[in-house]
């Protein structure tokens, strides 16, 4: 392919690849995303590849190997079009019936699709299913119909047109005048004004001036960048080179982790790609703006998702904060005018240069507009990427979307934000998403990290379990957050092991302060809101665990004990067989019984006794009842009557 | 270089462009506690003791004098309930560590805080980064350098280095507030450094 240009070329590309593209051929996209890959979408690949060829269906079947499709509980998917037929959980088993039946029978195949868990009707297209229907997908949905190394899949829905748009028919200041009119957020946590942000840059005297693009995706459970960047490259590159037009630079960076292979491998094709198209480098689609971009390989530190220190690790130092008094807009990598945004805030812009901020502000609340994709987690049925208008409602997001919570459990809180987010509670649930609305619930946006707790979870652990995760990725450099994190976290293991004393609260109260007020950067700033939000919702269980020295969670392995109620024993021997610390006496026929100094608390005899025993109970705060004598153990079973 | 006034503690004080805050404070003669500036060498806003509250858009607002550049005009208070509260918490943090270092206990004595607060820690050093930024940026030598990160990271030096660089310079010695870099210095001495380079001096 030779270099593209001008736009009139980039179009006669357009029509080229639509016509040679059949939309009423058979195409099977398979999500090759991550997740999918986990689950052998790679597999299937192969032997979906194998059948059609054996077939001799090579020329009336395409296949597509597709970037992330975002229902990842039911990976590997599988959607054929054109009738958008959508299989689940597909396994290398159910490929020739799939290519039997459906591709060539036109017969769905029910055991694989979709089945309503209320209502048992089958659901045969995508985009009716609950868990997409309710989605705006305006980022996201393009992943589900481009293989990511291949960049006429991109080109075939219009690609790179809001980049000829913005080169050819808009003067960088009116670039930037669209992003702050449509007040795209920074998607990565902040919520800074991106188009601020660039007008800053812009502005700024230094001629020499970088684009950045934070892939340094860190949150435990968050993969919504991962996905874009693997799923569709090009849209973030489209989105950087627009921004490097309108800040007015000639170099960028892409700043990704080194543990996703699969998005370092595909940004990368894509770059070499865009760069034979002319969409990179000099003379960019004839436009004369210059620009390159270089990948860079994070080594993995969370605290490198920080904007500064991310910065810092560019130039080749320790990824380690710097005081922001001067805005890295202005003075950021090497010094110079820096604007650097997240994958998803970058893979938006093309779709405001291409429909305009009007439609862009179509979508969201006042003061967050347009989609945001966040990553559904934890006790929810449909676990997966969602993207949704900014101020749908947190119980829209959990029921109508995820499913509710599995196991017919009570959903207890929802954690937002990434590890230095917050926790909110039920009475929370029809808060509208947004920037400023979790901010001032005591959660925070951060990059889309949505985690679902159910009526087992301990709100005293989450908070100790996301301390512990944030010590462990502190840089070190400042106080407040180093020494204060470290002993928020002894102090939290204290309460959850039931050696918390009066006092504690106060003083984790205290060091939140501190860490708030005098940390460094970001990370210490937020450090505390796991603490701070749990504290405020859930304060009683604070209270119990340190009082009463109670879980009411019943969680909280030195709080608990394990009983085997004998009323309920069936003397089955399971749990006895099963426990891994020869705590459990008793035989056929007989009772049997916990020896509580032997008991280490693993839950499997919970784990195993049969539902319809249900004999062993977890309790916590009271006094294990004593065993029942010795004699008294052996059950009389009435013989059924003959 | 343009000068300008600003004001510290409701006195008028004079500060050249790039000044930061604490530099403006410091010429001014009005103290302000730190554990990690030394005149010699960049800001570095590691230890957060330098605290202080600015004037800001009708309220105030914590920011850190030895990173903040010193504006025209701009409104600064040393003290406050919040920023002692702040400094006092940070040195019980740091007396965790180093209950005994001089300055930790002077410092202690004026903001009130209590050396035993906190569990001790194993470590004496407090990271205030004055041998690893001196070694650096005055030496040029990196003979010394923070290794790990977060609550693991310490302070090392590179044996190789410090064989060859250490014995006749040791200007990092004075600058340790807790004695830790000597102790560590020592250690390296006797463990790792590199065969008949030391024991002969």
């Amino acid at each position: 392919m030779s270099r593209i240009h001008s736009p009139e070329e980039l179009e006669n590309i357009w029509k080229r690849i639509q016509s040679e593209r059949d939309p009423r051929k058979t195409c099977i996209s398979l999500c090759s995303g991550s997740a999918c890959h986990a689950s052998g979408s790679r597999e299937v690949a192969r032997l979906l590849i194998e059948e059609i060829e054996r077939q001799g269906l090579r020329q009336t079947v395409d296949i597509r190997r597709t970037g992330c499709h975002g229902f990842c509980e039911r990976g590997p998917i599988i959607v054929i079009h054109p009738d958008e037929i959508c299989y689940f959980h597909v396994q290398p088993e159910d490929v020739p019936e799939i290519i039997s039946k459906t591709i060539l029978g036109k017969e769905v195949i029910d055991r694989l699709v979709y089945t309503d868990p209320e209502t048992r009707e089958k659901i045969i297209r995508e985009s009716e299913i609950p868990f997409y229907k309710f989605q705006v997908r305006t980022v996201f949905g393009s992943n589900g119909s481009i293989d990511p190394k291949n960049i006429d899949d991109y080109l075939a829905i219009g690609g790179y047109g809001a980049l000829a748009k913005a080169l050819f028919t808009m003067s960088p200041e009116q670039v930037i005048e669209e992003v702050k009119k449509a007040n795209l957020r920074g998607r990565g946590g902040g919520g800074f004004p991106a188009g601020r942000k660039w007008e800053g840059s812009r502005k700024a005297p230094d001629p020499i001036k970088y684009v950045i693009v934070n892939a340094d995706e860190g949150d435990p459970g968050a993969y919504m960048d991962r996905s874009l960047l693997e799923g569709n490259p090009h849209a973030v590159l489209e989105g950087l080179i627009i921004g490097a037009y309108a800040v007015g630079a000639h170099e960028g960076y892409i700043y990704v982790r080194q543990e996703y292979p699969l998005a370092v491998e595909n940004v990368n094709q894509a770059i070499r790609q865009a760069e034979e198209y002319g969409f990179l480098g000099k003379d960019i689609l004839g436009s004369g703006f210059d620009f390159v971009v270089k990948v860079h390989r994070g080594a993995g530190a969370f605290v490198c998702g920080e904007s500064t220190a991310l910065m810092t690790a560019l130039e080749g130092r320790v990824g380690e904060p710097r005081p922001k008094y001067i805005r890295s807009n202005i003075k950021g990598l090497w010094g110079r005018p820096s604007v650097l945004n997240n994958v998803e805030t970058w893979a938006n812009v093309p779709l405001i240069i291409n429909h305009g901020a009007d439609w862009f502000i179509q979508f969201g609340t006042e003061g967050s507009k347009g989609t945001k994709i966040f990553s559904l987690v934890g006790k929810i049925v449909n676990t997966g990427l969602v993207e949704v208008p900014m101020g749908m409602t947190l119980r829209d997001i959990i029921f109508k979307i995820g499913g509710g919570i599995p196991n017919g459990k009570r959903f207890k809180a929802v954690q937002t934000g990434g590890p230095s987010g917050g926790c909110l509670p039920e009475s929370h649930l029809d808060l509208p998403v947004g920037f400023d609305e979790l901010t001032q619930a005591g959660s925070m946006m951060g990059s889309g990290g949505m985690i679902v707790m159910d009526e087992d979870t301990c709100m005293v652990d989450v908070a100790r379990y996301f301390i512990e995760f944030l010590t462990d990725e502190s840089c070190g450099k400042c106080v407040p957050c180093r020494e204060g994190l470290r002993q928020m976290l002894k102090i939290l293991t204290r309460i959850t092991q039931g050696k918390g004393r009066e006092g504690d609260i106060e003083l984790l109260e205290e060091l939140s302060e501190t860490a708030i007020e005098a940390s460094l950067c970001a990370l210490g700033k937020s450090a505390p809101n796991p603490f701070l939000s749990t504290l405020k919702y859930f304060r009683d269980e604070y209270e119990a665990h340190i009082l009463e020295k109670r879980c009411p969670a019943l969680y909280c392995k030195e709080l608990i004990a394990y009983y085997i109620d004998p009323e309920k024993c069936q003397a089955c021997m399971i749990c006895g067989r099963k426990c891994p610390a020869g705590a459990i006496s008793g035989a056929k026929g007989k009772i049997h019984v916990i020896d509580q100094t032997l008991c280490t608390k693993c839950g499997t005899c919970f784990e195993v006794c049969p539902t319809r025993f249900g004999a062993i109970r977890k309790l916590s705060g009271v006094p294990v009842p004593d065993p029942i004598p010795e004699e008294n153990r052996t059950i009389i079973r009435k013989r059924p009557e003959q | 270089m343009t000068e300008f006034t600003l004001q510290i503690d409701g006195k008028e004080v004079r500060a050249a462009e790039g000044m930061t805050v604490l530099e403006a404070a410091q010429a001014a003669g009005i103290a302000i506690p730190t554990l990690c500036h030394h005149e010699k060498l960049e800001p570095f806003g590691g230890c957060r003791l330098c605290i202080v509250e600015i004037a800001s858009r009708g309220g105030s607002r914590l920011v850190v004098s030895c990173v903040y550049p010193a504006e025209p005009g701009l409104v600064v208070h040393t003290r406050s309930p919040k920023v002692d509260r702040i400094r006092k918490m940070i040195l019980e943090l740091q007396m965790a560590h180093a209950p005994d270092a001089p300055i930790l206990q002077e410092y202690a004595k004026e903001y009130g805080a209590e050396p035993d607060r906190f569990e001790k820690e194993a470590s004496f050093c407090i990271h205030c980064g004055l041998c690893v930024r001196y070694c650096a940026e005055v030496k040029q030598k990196h003979a010394v350098g923070f290794i790990d990160r977060g609550i693991r990271k310490e302070i090392a030096f590179v044996p190789e280095i410090a064989a060859r660089e250490c014995w006749n310079c040791k200007e990092c010695f004075p600058l340790c507030p807790t004695s830790y870099l000597q102790a560590t210095y020592v250690l390296t001495e006797a463990m790792a450094f590199p065969r008949g380079e030391s024991a002969s001096r």
